[in-house]
Formats: structure tokens, C-alpha cells, sequence
């Protein structure tokens, strides 16, 4: 846990660059401008690639003179970068892909734009975390959960969690901030030579029972976990979440954060914990947590119409695990949106394994390219449900509902895809 | 629980049991046991639903018993525990019902591929063997022709069966079992058919929440416990949508599994 030492300060956009980089980099922003103007998209990422094209080596050298941090998992990444990004944005200038961008092309375009020595805060998918952390040589590596998520494309988490871990002990970073209580994670960060043990509970552990390091079974208690076949077990912990409150370096950081519920509570702790790593003041990136009240539009309160929705994301069944928490207290009708396009998983098989029993009561309608799929499941949960064609049609739904509050916004939980049509609907990232 | 269903008492619960959910059941498995439970409760009959995590002891007097899929090293922790238990083999051996999806077909046979591709021994409960083959994972929606299921009672009609699949290797039935069903979309055991019955264990291909989408399954399994007779019917309506949605989805290859070319030239 030793405080890092800001790069050396070299000064100006891309100075240092070769030519065949400046090239790449001037390519990759004309081709997103063109992209931006024809109204194709933000034009990120096929700038990025289009940069790639041109210096394949051009995230080893836009990250030559920075302090980079990667985060990934597969729950949580664009939160926690968001809330690492504000902590450590107190104390000096920091660049980062938080718009979700998370391959190279994304990240190359999100530095492109930088000045050369700004901190990298990195999101990172979990299948890109070896190629990202060889180019950059990342000094701090975050890492919190792998469970199961769009399984047909990813294949299996052992296997993630296997390539963590030589991805770790090939490019070995400064420090890894990793969770003790997830056992995949934690077998693939005992590769590095430095961790800093996060303990927040894990809830979700459906996903864990089998031990990556020799196939026994890893038997959960209230105390911890541990295989009953090799030595895999939990470490003990560094950095803690005790009642809401995150106890780091002899401290207790309790005060309030801007983001609901407790799963942001356990981003947080990541997030100073990674920051307090890199050398930040644990006040003043506390302070910084505060500040972000919304991630790329999730829990924004929106105008749909003449009704007020909240928009949620929830992409698998963890996520769906720490959504249903902001679910399942109110009586209100809520509209709940699946689909299955490629970056959702093609297979909505894990409806079965969220408990949507917990929404209750309250009264549901199903949208949705898989509304259907949504439908039998909650058909199967016994929970009052309809299926409607589309957000507005929903939306009327609900407001002819007699249990619907005109005070309250009307709770749209959505997976991937399905979110940011919402997203777009009622205006897209601020 | 050796004798026949039809002379089950009205005051017995039928048994669910669902095998190591936390080994076998990566993919919404779990739905499996709800779908039975509910068909069941809307019916009147009680039901217990018995959750048995590997390391505890596998009751034999169960009457169904729901083995899940599951990723390769899991898999064959699974089998090893089974294999020491017995329970599992005891039950069938006094006629429980199994349901047995993707790795758990796999490990019922009397071979299976372990995640090195080394062939291991599996239950052998199931008159299958599964080897691997060098050829992509298939993914993708899976569709069969028309279905049918043999009891004491007379043929049972499954309707066609839908479902995802996600699995590699290629299962061969042996000459003791018969094919579940024809594949119309999809991989299914790799040599056009889908699916292995060995007395009353189903091994299906149909991965996760098979019975969701398939309620005639489920109704054959639950019918060889309590009658076809009490299979009274059911409000579908949900079902019935979503089955032929993803019946056009199939024929549509909404999802064809990936093939290469290589794979279609051996397949022929």
C-alpha cells in the first residue's frame, strides 16, 4: 500500500508521440468527428480502431507517460471506475473511458483525446484485462467479481479467471486491488506479488462453488470461504465494508454517498481503496465518491411524457441480486425490459436464477425483445405480471393501474441493450 | 417407491430433488424444479422440493431427481461425489424419474470428456457415451421435429421441443436407450437426433430451464409419478406465446450454432 509517485511531467497533448503515433491519433479523431457529424454514433470506438489500423502500438504509447489503472469485473466495472475516477480526480487530472467503451479501440479514443500524463482510469472488459494490462503496464489493477454473464459468448468464468491470472503473473502492476470474498477472483490475483485484500461480503456465490484451483468444492460460511480439497482460502482482508461503513487504513469512512444501495456501497470501497493505493488522501477521496450522483444514466430520474420514470440496469443474475434491493420494498407498478441482442448474451436462461419472488406484490409488466421469455418466468413465480409491446404502452399501463402513485416515478429495470434504448428514449448521457 | 404410480397415495407428497445445484447449474437450472413444483401445486398434489448440495448425503426415495448442466471441472467433481454416494443409483434402481440436462446427460453415461478432452468414466445410469469432438462449442437455439415419451400408460406427445444449447462433445446412445426427439434446428447429440432415455432418466441437450419452454416434458415426467391422469391442463397461455416465438426464432436461425466449414464438410 505505498503511495505512487505521479509519472514524470512531461507537458502538452501527445507531444511525445512518434509521428507514425500522431498520425494514428489524428486519423482515429477525424474518422469519430465524421462519424459524430453523420450521426452514426459517438464514433469512439470505430475511431479507435481506425487508429489501431494505423499503430497497432498505439496504447503502449499513449500510456508511455502515464499512471494507469485498470478496473474489471463483470459487475460493477463502469460504477467503480466512475467512483475511482472522482476520487482521484481531487487530487490530480485523471482521463477515462467511462462512457462503456471498454476494448482497446474505446480506450485508445478516450486517450487520444488526453493530455499525455493525466492519471488513466481505465474500465476494462474481462476478456481484455491481458492485452490492456501487457500494453499499458498498468501500475494499479482493480478487480472485483467474475460470475456468470452472457455465457454463450463468454464462455465459461473459470477460464476468465484463469487468463486474470496469467495476465497477472506475466505484467505483474505495482499493486491489485482485488476481492477477497469472490474465490475466482481471488485465485487469479494470488499471481500478483502485492494485493490489497477488499472485503465486502459477496451475496452472489452461485457461481463459486466449484474451486478454480483444483476442481474441489469451496464451502461458504459466515466467516469466510475455503476449499475442502486444497488451500484456497479467503485472505484476510486489508480493506472491509462493516454495516455500510468502509474501514480502510485504521479508518472508518461511514459518511453518505450519492448512489444507492448497498452495492454501491461496495464499489465505493474498491474505488478508495484503489485510490488510498495510488497515494490519494482518504478524505478528500472520500469526498470525491460523493460527488458522482449517476453512471452513464443508470438511477437517473427521467421525464417520460407527462410520467416521471427511474431508470435501472441489471445484466445478470448478480446484478439482478443488488437491483431487486431498490425492488422490492414499494407497492407501485413497475415495468421491467430483457432483451437478447449480442452484447446481452443470446440466452436468457438465468431469468430462472433471479428471484424476481422478491418484487412481491407489485405488479409488473414485461417488455422487451424477450418479454415473453419474462412472462413465463414470472407466469412460474406467481407474481401479477402482463406483457406490453413496447416502454410507452407500458408506460400506460401502469398509469391505468389502480395501485400506480403519480407522485413517484414509474421503475423501468432493464438489461443491457433494453437500458440504453431507454437511455436514448428520454435523451441519451448528459 | 418400487411400485407403480398409478397406486400412489393421495397423502404423500411427490419428491423433488434437485442434485448439487451448486456444481450443476450454471444456467438457470434451478428452473427446472419450479416449473414441476408449480405444475404440480396448481393441480392440488403436494410437492417437496429437497435442494441437495455436493457433500451432503443423496436421499434414494426420492421420485424425481433434476441433474444440471455445469462447466467442465465441477462436472467431474459432481461425478465423483455421485459415484461415492450411490444414492443417486439406488433411486433408479427403485424407479425414480431423472432429468438429466447438458453435462449432467454427459456424466450419467457410461463415458464423458473431461476439460483436458481425456475420457472419463461417468455414472452409467444413462445408456449414452460422450466423446469429444474437434469442432465449436454449438450455441444457439435448438429445435426438434415432434417428440414422444413411452410409459406404462402409452405414448405421451411432448409436442416439439425448444431450448437453447450451449455444449461441445458429441453424444452417442447406446442400443439399450432410445432418442428423445429429431433435431429440426441446431446440434443436439451431433448426429441429427437430440436427446437419450434410458428407462425413465431424460438426458436432454435442452440446456437450463428446459422444462420452462416445454411443458408437455414436463408433464411426461411428472405423469410417470402420479398418473397421467392427473396431468389436468393448464392455463399456457404465457407458454404458448413464447414457444412460438422461439419456434420462428429457430427456423428463422435467429441463433444458428456457429459452424465452420470444416464442420459441415465432416458432417457430411
Amino acid at each position: 500500500m505505498t503511495a505512487a509517485p505521479n509519472p514524470a511531467s512531461a507537458t502538452g497533448r501527445a507531444k511525445s508521440l512518434r509521428p507514425r503515433a500522431r498520425l494514428a491519433v489524428a486519423a482515429g479523431r477525424f474518422v469519430a468527428w465524421t462519424s459524430r457529424v453523420v450521426q452514426f454514433g459517438t464514433g469512439s470506438v470505430i475511431g479507435g480502431r481506425v487508429s489501431l489500423l494505423i499503430d497497432r502500438n498505439l496504447l503502449s504509447e499513449l500510456t508511455a507517460s502515464r499512471d494507469v489503472v485498470i478496473v474489471s469485473a463483470t459487475n460493477g466495472k463502469t460504477t467503480t471506475t466512475k467512483l475511482l475516477s472522482s476520487a482521484l480526480g481531487t487530487s490530480r487530472p485523471i482521463v477515462s473511458n467511462w462512457l462503456g467503451a471498454n476494448m482497446t479501440p474505446g480506450i485508445v479514443a478516450a486517450l487520444a483525446t488526453a493530455n499525455a500524463t493525466d492519471t488513466a482510469v481505465l474500465e476494462v472488459d474481462e476478456r481484455w484485462v491481458d492485452s490492456v494490462l501487457r500494453a499499458t503496464n498498468a501500475n494499479t489493477v482493480v478487480l472485483l467479481n467474475l460470475s456468470r454473464d452472457q455465457l454463450d459468448r463468454t464462455q465459461e468464468v473459470r477460464k476468465l479467471a484463469e487468463q486474470w491470472r496469467i495476465a497477472l503473473k506475466t505484467t505483474p502492476p505495482r499493486t491489485v486491488v482485488a476481492n477477497a470474498d469472490d474465490p475466482l477472483v481471488t485465485w487469479a490475483a494470488l499471481a500478483a506479488p502485492n494485493v490489497v485484500w477488499v472485503g465486502t461480503g459477496q451475496e452472489w456465490t452461485a457461481d463459486a462453488a466449484g474451486c478454480p484451483a483444483c476442481s474441489g468444492r469451496i464451502d461458504f460460511t459466515d466467516a469466510g470461504w475455503a476449499c475442502t480439497a486444497c488451500d484456497l482460502r479467503r485472505p484476510s482482508v486489508d480493506v472491509a465494508l462493516i454495516n455500510g461503513a468502509i474501514a480502510i487504513n485504521g479508518r472508518t469512512m461511514s459518511g453518505d454517498l450519492a448512489l444507492p444501495g448497498r452495492v454501491n456501497r461496495v464499489n465505493a470501497a474498491f474505488a478508495l481503496a484503489a485510490a488510498s493505493a495510488m497515494g490519494t488522501d482518504l478524505d478528500q477521496a472520500f469526498d470525491g465518491l460523493d460527488d458522482v450522483r449517476e453512471i452513464a444514466g443508470r438511477y437517473r430520474v427521467a421525464q417520460f411524457g407527462d410520467t416521471r420514470i427511474r431508470l435501472l440496469l441489471a445484466k445478470n443474475p448478480a446484478g439482478w441480486h443488488e437491483a431487486l434491493e431498490l425492488l422490492e420494498g414499494p407497492s407501485t407498478p413497475l415495468v421491467i425490459a430483457i432483451n437478447a441482442r449480442i452484447a446481452d448474451g443470446h440466452d436468457p436462461s438465468w431469468l430462472w436464477d433471479v428471484a424476481y419472488e422478491r418484487i412481491g406484490q407489485r405488479f409488473v409488466v414485461a417488455i422487451g425483445e424477450r418479454r415473453h421469455d419474462l412472462a413465463v418466468r414470472f407466469r412460474y413465480g406467481n407474481i401479477n405480471h402482463i406483457v406490453a409491446d413496447d416502454l410507452e404502452s407500458a408506460v400506460e399501463v401502469v398509469r391505468q393501474s389502480p395501485s400506480y402513485d403519480p407522485t413517484l416515478p414509474i421503475d423501468v429495470a432493464s438489461n443491457y441493450t433494453a437500458f440504453q434504448d431507454h437511455l436514448e428514449h428520454v435523451g441519451g448521457v448528459l | 417407491m418400487t411400485s407403480l404410480p398409478a397406486t400412489r397415495l393421495n397423502d404423500s407428497a411427490v419428491r423433488i430433488v434437485s442434485l448439487y445445484p451448486d456444481l450443476l447449474g450454471t444456467y438457470g437450472d434451478g428452473g427446472n424444479a419450479l416449473v414441476l413444483s408449480r405444475r404440480l401445486e396448481w393441480r392440488g398434489i403436494a410437492i417437496e422440493h429437497i435442494t441437495v448440495d455436493a457433500g451432503e448425503p443423496v436421499p434414494d426415495s426420492a421420485d424425481l431427481y433434476l441433474v444440471g448442466g455445469g462447466e467442465d471441472g465441477p462436472q467431474v467433481q459432481a461425478t465423483r461425489e455421485l459415484e461415492q454416494s450411490q444414492g443417486l443409483h439406488r433411486a433408479v434402481d427403485n424407479g425414480a424419474v431423472v432429468l438429466a440436462i447438458c453435462a449432467g446427460m454427459q456424466i450419467l453415461g457410461h463415458r464423458f470428456p473431461d476439460a483436458n478432452g481425456t475420457s472419463r468414466p461417468g455414472l452409467g445410469l444413462l445408456d449414452c457415451e460422450t466423446i469429444r469432438v474437434d469442432r465449436p462449442r454449438a450455441v444457439g437455439e435448438l429445435l426438434t421435429t415432434s417428440a414422444q415419451l413411452t410409459t406404462p400408460e402409452g405414448i405421451i406427445e411432448l409436442g416439439q421441443l425448444t431450448g437453447f444449447e450451449n455444449h461441445a462433445g458429441r453424444t452417442i446412445p447406446g442400443s439399450r436407450s432410445q432418442r428423445l426427439s429429431a433435431v429440426e434446428v441446431g446440434e443436439g447429440n451431433g448426429d441429427g437426433t437430440e436427446g437419450v432415455i434410458t428407462g425413465k432418466i431424460v438426458g436432454t441437450y435442452l440446456h437450463g430451464p428446459a422444462l420452462a419452454r416445454n411443458p408437455l416434458l414436463a408433464d411426461a415426467l411428472l405423469g410417470w409419478i402420479v398418473g397421467t391422469s392427473a396431468m389436468t391442463p393448464l392455463d399456457d397461455t404465457d407458454v404458448d406465446s413464447l414457444r412460438t416465438e422461439r419456434i420462428q426464432a429457430a427456423r428463422d436461425h435467429e441463433l444458428a450454432p456457429r459452424r465452420s466449414w470444416r464442420d459441415i464438410l465432416r458432417r457430411s
